[in-house]
């Protein structure tokens, strides 16, 4: 989980990611797309296999990357995960200050009450 | 996104996890939510089920916490941590570890409380990182800038299914 939000904190590797969300492509593609140079790109999809992010494959003379889904599942499962729980910990936590708020009015107007009289 | 009730969940960087969340009172009544045992009590509870038998505020810098949760199905799950930053209603830094972590270190979670108009805004973000980093953060003041906002990652998540 972490690993791949490590992968993608780059924004190199989270635009490399974003390419191929639409399809494969060779490291040639990527290289013309993202504007770097080839070197900088090839160290960047490594660090995404790395992480399980893509996968290559030969083809020919070229190396051709792909996404895998799983990590990013993953991920999005985790965040979504984590949201449920803090959501209901602050719906909790409404209640608890609707409540404080109320405790602090009545003793508000127990004291005005106290200097009326 | 300023509508109360709204969570807002992003990854600011690659060990980060920032929630943001607008609460109808004023800060002061957050923060006693915050670090007050009794309160704390009352809504730190997670998932349905769970109870916290132990929740122990030493709330001073370089103080200690310490959480247990209990479920109904008798397991029990343990945090703490140690205070390290400490500005009465307005900012909370501290360190967390669950007894059975999920990732390796400890994270540092900073907490801060912006009041306007009666309402508060929460901003809560959970670093996770080694020691060694974690002991350099803190000691240059964590005035860390966010290095690049991934918003788009939900839109790319979504994306993928």
């Amino acid at each position: 989980m972490m690993a791949t939000l490590r992968a993608l904190a780059e924004p190199n590797r989270f635009q490399i990611v974003e390419l191929l969300r639409d399809g494969p492509r060779p490291v040639g593609d990527m290289v013309n797309r993202l504007g770097l140079r080839q070197p900088q790109v090839s160290k960047h999809l490594r660090v995404l296999s790395d992480a399980g992010l893509v996968d290559v494959r030969v083809d020919a003379q070229r190396r051709i990357y792909a996404l895998r889904p799983a990590p990013l599942q993953e991920l999005e499962a985790w965040l979504e995960r984590y949201r449920r729980i803090w959501e209901v910990n602050f719906q909790r936590l409404d209640a608890v200050l609707i409540d404080l708020k109320s405790r602090e009015l009545k003793t508000k107007e127990k004291k005005r009450g106290r200097t009326k009289r | 996104m300023k509508n109360a009730g709204t969570l807002k969940i992003t990854t600011p960087t690659g060990h980060e996890i920032a929630m943001t969340r607008v609460f109808d009172a004023p800060r002061r009544l957050v923060f006693d939510a915050f670090t007050k045992p009794e309160l704390v009590k009352q809504w730190l509870l997670g998932p349905p089920g769970w109870t916290m038998p132990v929740c122990e505020i030493d709330l001073r810098v370089g103080g200690a916490y310490r959480y247990v949760w209990r479920h109904t199905n008798g397991k029990e799950m343990g945090m703490g941590g140690v205070y390290r930053e400490i500005v009465p209603q307005e900012r909370l830094v501290c360190t967390e570890l669950f007894d059975e972590a999920w990732y390796p270190g400890e994270a540092l979670v900073t907490t801060t409380l912006v009041e306007q108009g009666g309402r508060t805004t929460l901003t809560s973000t959970m670093l996770y990182v080694s020691q060694e980093t974690r002991d350099a953060v803190l000691k240059s003041g964590m005035e860390r800038g966010v290095v690049a906002s991934y918003d788009r990652l939900e839109e790319l998540l979504a994306s993928i299914e």
